[in-house]
């Protein structure tokens, strides 16, 4: 009973920090069709911005080191975002509508920004402390904790997820992204800069892929090549979820991440990472758009 | 025409070593021994996932070459490094060898880390009769002429830390790996050994490199209870493990953790707080307190900053330059096979105590268990009294008898027993 608690949580919890990693992906590559390959670096760039946070206050304001990683997270959040907009500025807006290009150019973006994390910080992974709020959890009975870090991750990226929605459908800058994702011509039609639509777009999934990268350095390593790792499951969970959804990238990850921990704790974790690659593929041949399919009146839908 | 020279030359190190080196005579000076420098490789990956580890090892040998170098060089030649970027892809790192060897003509390679790329560079060292120095410890069962080992064989880390861990923390034991070869291999020898010795397995997993999802196997390892757990995973995935460990409230006086891939340059990754108390097993800690240790720190830290730490693998790939420049010296030749025949017998007093060369290419090692302090740095709780002769192929693993003095023409299995002492010199 115990062990299936834990591993219910387990899989929520990895879940989230898939929905976490997967929500800029599934704004960036579901609504505007970009196939970012250098949004593991971007989220890279959000575990830099919170190391820098904790240096700096280490440094200067060390009777508030708890403070640093609630400051960490607005400001990669911005960090990420700037750096996202210069990236669709500088290369990603020549390539609109030939996604093998970007593909290969963003790969190319985050071979370049790998190496310059390694230039900056050095090739050793760097170790982000966690603030001492977030030390330990709560136990429930015998051998079973839920650690505060992996709770606070699960409310973050609920946060996001409501946040993000929340734009999208009451903002007008929202209102905008979406009748752009739409119809963009017509959109154009109506007044709408469809070019600033665009960057901001590609700014706003950046910055929440910063988000991510906070919540990542609880758990793991903060290193050059770190970004690598959470790229692959961040497109399964955006492929798996239906592209261009929120809620997708939502179900997405929830799924991936139970169906990872229960295979795992069945299996190994080898065969685990096997046996769901599997069923993606199952899954995707009876439901090719995935969870929550776009609507529309495609044919290749 | 450098094609046909390099055919003749390597066609008379063939001839070489098979009519025996006494007779083998070249017509002219080879030639990395021309002129007023002689070139050495530096091969390790410079980017890519093992950057992590490896640049440090490139720092350190360079360190230790522009050391002899200020002390007047080699044979009255200056060293000159030629650096090479294996970018943590092996068969790249047979391409760079390659071009080490026949372009650059090196006297002599430093290089690699994981067991994938000295797998990867083995057959062109050993077809071109060239000679690797590799600093890592690793899983053993391996033995070339061309390789000069100067990490930990088994018999020397993982075989005494389980030991270790049955005699001081209980039978039971719970192993967990990356999913590759030397994690693999190290389990079987660990498997074989609690046989032997009255310990049970509780467990083994293997992860992919590079996962940072432990959550589930530590589900799995509060359900085995196990006395101790002998931990090869590498890379990042350690950073993820320790944290997440402490996080399901696995304290290391509950479950201690034996690593044997993790030291000081990894614990800045991971955070001494985060994975206090564990243990981990290696020839050389940096609080190792011998007079050749404070002064190798002290240089180590004059020379990159007071922030960098040393390491078992750094203390290796410096002890591997100086070998080889002793047994250059002693030589007096930078001909691989005299500078090979050499190097048997040769004792230095390294940083991690007294080193000597055996005649199956690996050397001497005291055997450390450290654990993890707070700042990051390792307590020796236990060390071998004397050096441990190294054992490249395990008796735990049933494999056909391979031996490996090459002093006596090839498949003698034999040992350096008497260390000869009058050969030691000390570090520069």
């Amino acid at each position: 009973m115990e062990t299936v608690v834990t591993q219910l949580f387990n899989g929520l919890s990895t879940g989230s920090i898939l929905v976490l990693v997967a929500l800029g992906l599934a704004i960036t590559f579901g609504l505007m069709g970009v196939i970012n390959m250098a949004h593991g670096e971007l989220l890279m760039v959000g575990a830099y911005v919170t190391y820098l946070s904790q240096n700096f206050f280490t440094a200067y304001a060390p009777q508030y080191q708890g403070w640093a990683f609630v400051v960490a997270l607005p400001l990669a959040f911005g960090v990420a975002g700037l750096v996202g907009f210069l990236l669709e500025w500088s290369v990603i807006r020549f390539l609109y509508g030939r996604s093998l290009e970007t593909l290969l150019a963003t790969w190319g973006v985050s071979l370049i920004f790998q190496q310059l994390f390694r230039n900056l910080f050095g090739a050793n992974n760097v170790d982000v402390q966690s603030p001492s709020w977030l030390e330990g959890g709560i136990a429930l009975g015998d051998g079973l904790q839920f650690p505060f870090r992996r709770l606070f991750i699960i409310l973050l990226a609920g946060l996001c997820v409501g946040g993000a929605y929340w734009f999208l459908n009451n903002t007008p800058w929202g209102l905008r992204i979406r009748a752009v994702t739409q119809n963009r011509e017509m959109s154009a039609c109506l007044g709408i800069s469809t070019r600033r639509v665009d960057a901001f777009t590609f700014a706003l999934g950046s910055g929440l892929a910063g988000i991510a990268g906070c919540a990542v350095s609880l758990l793991g390593s903060v290193g050059p090549s770190s970004g690598l790792n959470y790229i692959v499951d961040a497109f399964m969970v955006v492929i798996l979820g239906g592209v261009g959804k929120i809620f997708g990238a939502v179900a997405g990850g929830v799924a991936l991440g139970e169906a990872k921990t229960f295979l795992e704790f069945l299996t190994s974790s080898s065969l685990a990472t096997a046996l769901v690659f599997s069923l993606i593929i199952l899954f995707l041949q009876i439901r090719p758009a995935g969870i929550f399919p776009q609507k529309g009146r495609g044919v290749d839908l | 025409m450098e094609r046909r020279k390099l055919l003749k030359l390597t066609a008379a190190a063939g001839v070489g070593a098979v009519v025996g080196p006494q007779i083998l005579v070249r017509a002219s000076l080879p030639v990395y021994a021309q002129g007023s420098t002689v070139k050495v490789g530096i091969l390790h990956s410079l980017s890519g996932t093992l950057a992590i580890s490896e640049v440090s090892l490139k720092d350190v040998e360079l360190m230790a070459i522009e050391e002899i170098n200020k002390a007047g060089g080699l044979l009255g030649k200056q060293i000159e490094p030629v650096i090479e970027d294996g970018a943590s892809d092996w068969p790249n790192f047979a391409e760079k060898a390659k071009k080490l060897i026949e372009k650059d003509k090196v006297a002599t390679v430093f290089g690699c880390w994981t067991s994938a790329s000295r797998k990867a560079v083995l057959p062109v060292f050993e077809k071109l009769d060239h000679q690797l120095w590799y600093p890592v410890q690793y899983e053993g069962l391996e033995c070339s002429k061309n390789i000069f080992y100067t990490g930990a064989a088994p018999n020397q880390q993982i075989e005494p830390a389980v030991t270790w861990l049955l005699k001081n923390k209980g039978k039971k034991m719970y192993l967990l790996g990356s999913d590759y070869v030397f994690p693999r291999t190290a389990n079987a020898i660990i498997k074989s050994q609690l046989k032997k010795e009255g310990g049970t397995l509780v467990g083994e997993e293997y992860t992919p490199l590079g996962a940072t999802e432990y959550n589930t196997i530590i589900s799995k390892i509060k359900a085995a209870k196990p006395d101790s757990i002998f931990s090869t995973l590498n890379g990042d995935s350690n950073v993820a493990f320790y944290k997440q460990l402490k996080d399901a409230g696995i304290t290391a006086k509950e479950i201690p953790v034996m690593a044997v891939s993790v030291a000081e340059d990894e614990m800045r990754g991971i955070g001494g707080k985060t994975a206090l108390g564990h243990y981990a097993a290696w020839n050389y800690f940096q609080s190792v307190d011998t007079p050749a240790n404070q002064a190798f720190v002290k240089k180590f830290k004059a020379k990159f900053g007071k922030d960098r730490v040393t390491d078992d693998p750094i203390e290796a790939a410096y002890i591997a330059v100086q070998l080889w420049a002793m047994a250059v010296k002693k030589a007096k030749s930078f001909d691989i096979n005299k500078v090979r025949l050499a190097a048997y017998g040769l004792s230095l007093d390294a940083p991690e105590g007294r080193v000597t060369m055996n005649t199956n290419n690996h050397i001497f090692k005291t055997v450390r268990i450290g654990e993890i302090l707070a700042d990051g740095q390792f307590k020796v709780v236990y060390a071998t009294p004397q050096p441990v002769k190294p054992e490249p192929w395990t008796p735990l693993i049933p494999t056909p008898f391979k031996g490996c003095d090459w002093t006596k023409g090839g498949n003698i299995k034999a040992s350096l027993d008497s260390r000869d002492s009058s050969v030691a010199l000390t570090l520069p």
